[in-house]
């Protein structure tokens, strides 16, 4: 009797073979899911219409990859979750208030130009979501720094409230980061508000404060990154080097006083930092693959984002700071690579 | 003293990394895309860029400032540094033929391209319209060349990494390169005011 095999019973690659039941797809759900508490603090603070924006930019980047993948005549890989994941970090980092063009524009910049035609899943050079983000940026600054204070829309005696925001942000009071204000009106400003320090510290940890969709609650994504440590998705080295790098050099350049007097705390703990050095300068595709190389990453990261934070115009640096680390990549992988064993330098 | 070596170095790194010439200007493109495919081409073509650069910087303020003012004849700084420049190259190219061989092996393919590149015209013309003195000119120069470098150095690494991306058939090669360097481009716009001269 003939026995009938499946054609993907038969799976030839090249070595390592090491049977694993890790895969792409497992891998991006899990991220997605580990990204939920800040997301769903995100709901918290700025009301239903955070849903709104984060699907339209997880609907843009579905059908950019569907699209581009259609037209080159290549498999469609809208499940393996990539797409939904660089669709979802895209909308964390949006302000709630964005109309609702520029997640459909930026998704397809982040999956349509940076992901598929550099070759889909595996080969981009720079982190999508982070690309779709600075393309908004530059394109719409007006509407891509327009921030509204955190006011807990989502309040269980009045829905109607809630809902009533979906379609066009009406109300809500405008307000600026706490690096917008640093930035512009100096570190006592930051603190005006507060009896003690630690009230502003207590408020950037749990999320109370103006700021994207999914970077202001510190607390919601510790979790997430947590939870993906504890799996080995990510490993520690990126974040740590980075946030180490931060509050180091924040501490020594910050300070208005000289030298050794900046607020290292309060670097960590705003902006985009946290999403930015656990999900976004850890992606596999754009960081180096080298552990050396990883901690030259999050260094060099690091220093990126004080020196803008601290000298150039834009009040928040960690996404161009990542990016131009990305650019860096291949060549931290190429000079540091493990010596092949044996071998001599030279010829 | 201590605020003009402060100056000295803001411009440095105004030029090599703010004002990056291939990232914010978009000048000295088809060297960039011609010679970034390789990674040893690159390197080579960064040590010579940065020596020409460096030189022709000097050669053209001396002779602007100690012949083409006295004469009040600026309005022809183009041509003239167009004519310094290509006797430095053509000169060196012959000299490094005579006296080391080997060098002119290694460099002097690139030597013959950088003659027309329009980032070693543009840095004598700024140099010219800003007024920089000698040494302001030499370390401009020098920035310049070394962001330049950098650029190419970056660009080839990432090249390397991309001839074994599956990239759409209408895009590979040139087209891939060019989107890349938007992307890079974009992504140095983070530096956007950090120093203001």
């Amino acid at each position: 009797m003939e026995i009938k095999r499946k054609e993907s019973d038969f799976i030839v690659t090249v070595s390592p073979h090491v049977r694993s039941v890790e895969t792409v797809p497992r891998i991006m759900w899990t991220v997605v899911v580990s990204l939920l508490p800040a997301l769903l603090c995100g709901v918290y603070f700025f009301g239903l219409r955070v849903i709104f924006v984060t699907a339209l930019c997880i609907v843009g980047a579905l059908f950019s990859e569907w699209f581009v993948e259609k037209l080159a005549g290549k498999p469609i890989t809208i499940g393996d979750g990539s797409a939904f994941l660089s669709g979802l970090l895209l909308g964390l980092t949006m302000p709630v208030t964005v109309p609702f063009y520029i997640p459909l524009i930026s998704s397809f910049i982040a999956v349509g130009i940076t992901k598929q035609i550099f070759g889909g899943i595996g080969y981009n050079i720079f982190n999508p979501a982070l690309i779709g983000r600075a393309f908004a940026l530059i394109t719409w600054p007006r509407a891509m720094t327009s921030w509204v204070e955190p006011s807990k829309m989502f309040d269980l005696n009045n829905i109607g409230a809630a809902f009533s925001n979906i379609g066009m942000w009406l109300d809500g009071k405008t307000s600026a980061t706490p690096l917008g204000i640093l930035k512009l009106e100096g570190i006592a400003k930051v603190f005006e508000p507060y009896a003690a320090k630690a009230d502003l510290y207590m408020n950037l940890l749990i999320g109370q404060r103006a700021g994207s969709i999914g970077e202001t609650s510190v607390i919601a994504i510790l979790i997430g990154a947590l939870f993906l440590m504890l799996r080995r998705y990510i490993s520690w080295h990126i974040p740590v080097s980075y946030l180490a790098t931060v509050g180091l050099f924040s501490w020594i350049l910050g300070g208005k006083e000289g030298l050794f007097t900046g607020d290292a705390l309060l670097h960590v703990l705003s902006g985009g930092l946290m999403l930015g050095a656990f999900f976004m300068a850890t992606d596999y595709v754009t960081s180096p693959s080298v552990k050396k190389g990883r901690l030259v990453f999050g260094f060099g990261c690091g220093i990126l984002t004080v020196l803008i934070r601290l000298k150039a115009g834009y009040p928040e640096g960690v996404m161009f700071a990542i990016l131009i680390m990305n650019c860096f990549a291949p060549l931290i992988d190429r000079n540091l690579k493990q010596k092949v064993f044996g071998l001599r330098k030279g010829k | 003293m201590d605020k003009e070596l402060v100056h000295l170095f803001e411009l440095f790194i105004s030029a090599s990394l703010i004002n990056n010439f291939v990232f914010t200007r978009f000048l000295g493109l088809c060297i960039f895309f011609g010679v970034s495919k390789k990674m040893e081409t690159a390197v080579g073509m960064s040590v010579t860029f940065t020596a020409v650069m460096v030189i022709s910087a000097a050669l053209s303020w001396l002779i602007y400032n100690y012949v083409m003012i006295p004469l009040d004849i600026t309005f022809l700084k183009i041509v003239v540094f167009i004519g310094i420049i290509a006797t430095f190259v053509q000169a060196s190219d012959t000299i490094m033929r005579k006296i080391t061989p080997g060098l002119y092996y290694k460099l002097g393919v690139y030597l013959a391209l950088i003659s027309t590149n329009c980032i070693i015209l543009a840095v004598p013309l700024i140099n010219a319209g800003e007024k920089y003195t000698f040494m302001t000119s030499l370390v401009f120069g020098l920035g310049s060349g070394i962001g330049f470098a950098l650029a190419l150095v970056i660009m080839a690494s990432i090249r390397e990494k991309l001839e074994l991306a599956d990239v759409p058939r209408p895009f590979a090669g040139l087209p891939i390169a060019f989107i890349t360097t938007a992307l890079i481009a974009l992504a140095f716009t983070g530096f956007a005011g950090m120093i203001t001269l």
